[in-house]
């Protein structure tokens, strides 16, 4: 038995107002164990931490139970209290009297009763309590980033800057992501590439990053600290350290005819290629799929050109692996096709368009060199409508019934680029809702109503008819005039919503990061960790963890950078000794835990053990992983034989709670 | 049936949700009967919801309707606003003597230049 003793707090009048807290504290004094009892305003102020500090020395307490608010508030604080006065910190328990009883109830009765119950389940709850140690591990100095995007790129960056080696895995042949096709960024219209481009030059030349790109990540072991990932470096037919991107190549290739995805299929590439001008690194990629040489062996022309003989053929994908402390995901968005929504004709119509092709309709180094050309027969579009959430807000299986964020605007961007470099066009906006917040944003939606004359209308577009003559019938509803209208469009251009990069749950699988139904990556807490996965080690940067616009995602990048910087800073990482471990003698095997554990930190071993008789026998059981192990407990209620168990949370000190409650 | 038991029984016959209605007007957009129709296929779903359900009762709008189910088809929150319609129809219809159309006259509307789905939506204009 412990010598314990109970502090009640009136948090104010928080408590007291609703728990008659001197008769919690008289009622507690004579349960089993208890020594010591006393209450007072604020447990948690200085003066209160002192109470708990001499009583612990002058009763010479095993064990303390603070009955206050809820242990996410004070947990961490009375342990250090405890801690101050060489008390174990894992001696205390906290009774949550405030949340879970006097906020809750009106009658003081009622509620000073269940208060005392919760401090006595408390009571005989740490009674049961042992003093638990923390376990350390080293940390690998070194960070990974999966996806170099803008997020990758600025979370490299400053992990980088911080002085800690950090590796970059693209699995495009540049770094750079979608911002690299964008034309213009909102609010302030500065030109994408100018901002970006000197960034990815950055990362090439910072000596702490290592740039993998055309690379995957393949498989990955380890916890926080000690990851070890394989990185499949697929084969782009170049030497890459060889390869001095002077483009010869890419111009005598004789296969033509390869749809360009640096311009979403709206112009052609060869089949060795460099994405566009200022890719990084720039380098050659020979594309497998199209290459004459690779498929049927007859041609070798850029092999022949190449000044500086850096094309190889027979090469291969090839494998490193390297140990990191920390991981983080960047692995971006994708807009959704929007093939199913027949009623949009964008299967049938080449002028209607998505959003990110408009973009690269009005980009200086897109297909139309920047000149704003319909698809079917570059004619100037005398009338352009916008078509804001396809896909977003949408319940059905065509679509996501989440927000895109971003499509109101870039719609409003798009509007006011098209109406300032071509006034004679026409610009209509069907919206549902404009959803504008942000520094400036509004603003900047008003100006293309007010300053550019952009028709915005309240409602949605029905259908978009293409007919014969090359115009588009736009049907679509105006709400506020309660009227259904045609608009006779030359082009229609449609807003597709965003969802996380289909890479993404391989990925989400390979670290054990957990994502919500629409693959997003979740966050550890919504409002209070939002950078951080539930998995330690494990950081989330940029739309990977939900749609967001450049600012959003630099400002996330650079969080999740403080997060890992955080973590490398370190020589070795503290634990939570709260984790759960297994009863060799009771496992029985079966696997069942290994299956559950959210985090990999179950593996089985063979261990030889030693009978009565004296004889050996090999039995297979299980072994957590005290790093990897957050004690979340799924393993000690899934195991059969009673064999796990976790530290702190045991199944008998649970049951004892209970006991308590019910007695 | 006064309003409010009219709007249960709608919401229960179609199971649909009016409040899931997010006011895009993507099935005014879509409606072929828009410009014949007084009240239109989103206002059906915005009435409803609010428990405005005898000016849609008394309204022409119940029979312009062509039952064509492209707002239910393209209704990105699942609201079926045809459905809407056609269960307002229904408790109109289905009191005696409230019939629209009586079976006999069909044959008479009956022209080459009628479309299919015009008979068909006639057979969902009387009492059943």
């Amino acid at each position: 038995m412990q010598r314990i003793g109970v502090f009640v707090c009136h948090c104010g009048t928080n408590i007291a107002s609703t728990v008659d807290v001197r008769v919690v504290a008289e009622n507690l004094k004579s349960e089993p164990g208890v020594v010591f009892s006393a209450e007072y305003q604020y447990m948690c102020s200085e003066a209160g931490q002192k109470l708990i500090i001499d009583a612990i020395k002058e009763h010479n307490l095993g064990g303390i139970v603070v009955c206050s608010c809820s242990p996410r508030m004070h947990e961490a604080t009375f342990r250090k209290t405890a801690a101050a006065a060489g008390l174990n910190p894992y001696m205390v328990e906290i009774a949550n009297i405030r949340e879970q009883c006097s906020w809750i109830h009106k009658d003081k009765i009622t509620a000073t009763q269940k208060a005392i119950v919760l401090g006595r389940a408390a009571i005989a709850k740490v009674n049961l309590n042992a003093p638990l140690k923390a376990g350390e591990t080293p940390v690998t100095k070194r960070a990974l980033v999966i996806g170099g995007g803008i997020a990758g790129i600025q979370t490299a960056l400053d992990i980088a800057e911080a002085g800690f080696p950090v590796d970059i895995v693209e699995k495009n042949p540049t770094i750079g992501g979608k911002m690299t096709q964008i034309d213009k960024t909102f609010p302030t219209l500065d030109c994408a590439a100018c901002i970006l481009t000197p960034k990815m030059v950055d990362c090439a030349q910072n000596e702490n990053i290592k740039i993998y790109s055309y690379s995957e990540v393949d498989a990955v072991t380890g916890f926080v600290g000690n990851f070890t990932v394989r990185i499949r470096r697929k084969a782009r037919y170049v030497k890459e350290d060889i390869c001095t991107g002077c483009g010869l190549c890419t111009e005598k290739c004789p296969q033509k005819k390869v749809p360009d995805e640096f311009n979403l299929g709206l112009s052609n590439r060869r089949a060795i290629y460099i994405p566009f001008a200022q890719a990084v690194p720039k380098v050659a990629t020979i594309d497998p799929d199209y290459c004459t040489m690779l498929k049927s062996g007859k041609c070798g022309v850029c092999s022949k050109v190449c000044g500086v003989k850096a094309i190889d053929y027979t090469q291969k994908d090839e494998f490193v692996e390297e140990k990191y402390g920390a991981i983080v995901v960047a692995t971006g968005f994708n807009p959704i096709s929007v093939d199913k929504y027949d009623e949009f004709s964008y299967s049938k119509s080449a002028d209607v368009v998505t959003s990110l092709e408009y973009e690269r309709l009005m980009n200086a180094a897109g297909p139309t060199s920047g000149t704003l050309l319909r698809p079917s027969d570059l004619t100037h579009p005398k009338t352009i409508v916008f078509v804001q959430c396809v896909g977003s807000r949408c319940n059905d299986e065509r679509g996501k019934s989440y927000c895109s964020k971003i499509c109101c605007m870039y719609t409003a961007k798009h509007a006011m680029l098209t109406r300032e470099k071509y006034p004679d066009t026409d610009v209509y906006v069907f919206y549902i809702d404009v959803r504008t917040p942000g520094k400036g944003f509004d603003e900047f939606y008003r100006r293309a109503v007010e300053e550019y004359g952009v028709h915005y209308i309240k409602g949605m577009v029905g259908k978009v008819i293409p007919h014969a003559d090359g115009k588009l019938e736009v049907q679509a509803a105006d709400l506020i005039a309660n009227e259904q209208i045609i608009v006779n469009a030359d082009m229609v251009v449609l807003a597709a919503a965003i969802e996380p990069d289909k890479s993404a749950r391989s990925i989400g699988t390979m670290l054990t990061a957990s994502m919500d139904t629409n693959d997003f990556f979740t966050e550890a807490h919504p409002k209070l960790r939002p950078v951080e996965s539930p998995t330690a080690g494990i950081f989330l940067s940029g739309a990977c963890q939900g749609p967001k616009d450049i600012p959003e995602t630099v400002a996330q990048a650079s969080a999740a950078a403080a997060k890992v910087i955080g973590v490398l800073a370190k020589n070795t990482l503290k634990g939570n000794p709260c984790v759960a471990h297994s009863d060799e003698q009771m496992c029985n095997g079966c696997s069942q835990c290994e299956k559950v554990c959210p985090y990999g930190a179950i593996t089985y071993v063979e261990k030889e053990y030693r009978n009565f008789d004296r004889t050996t026998i090999v039995r297979r059981v299980a072994q957590v992983n005290e790093a990897v192990c957050q004690g979340c407990g799924a393993c000690t209620v899934t195991c059969p034989s009673g064999a796990m168990d976790l530290k702190g949370f045991s199944t008998k000190q649970i049951m004892a709670e209970v006991d308590a409650i019910c007695k | 049936m006064n309003n409010n038991e009219m709007r249960e029984e709608i919401i229960r016959r179609t199971g649909a949700d009016p409040l899931k209605c997010m006011k895009c007007g993507k099935c005014s957009a879509s409606c072929p009967s828009y410009d014949e129709m007084e009240y239109h296929p989103h206002q059906f779903a915005d009435m409803i919801a609010r428990g405005k359900i005898e000016p849609l009762c008394n309204s022409e709008s119940l029979y312009k309707c062509m039952s064509c189910m492209v707002c239910n088809e393209r209704c990105p929150r699942g609201v079926k606003p045809g459905a809407l319609v056609e269960a307002v129809r229904l408790i109109v219809i289905r009191q005696s003597g409230k019939n629209h159309l009586s079976q006999d006259k069909i044959p008479q509307l009956l022209n080459p230049e009628l479309p299919q789905q015009a008979i068909v939506t006639a057979m969902r204009k009387y009492a059943k």
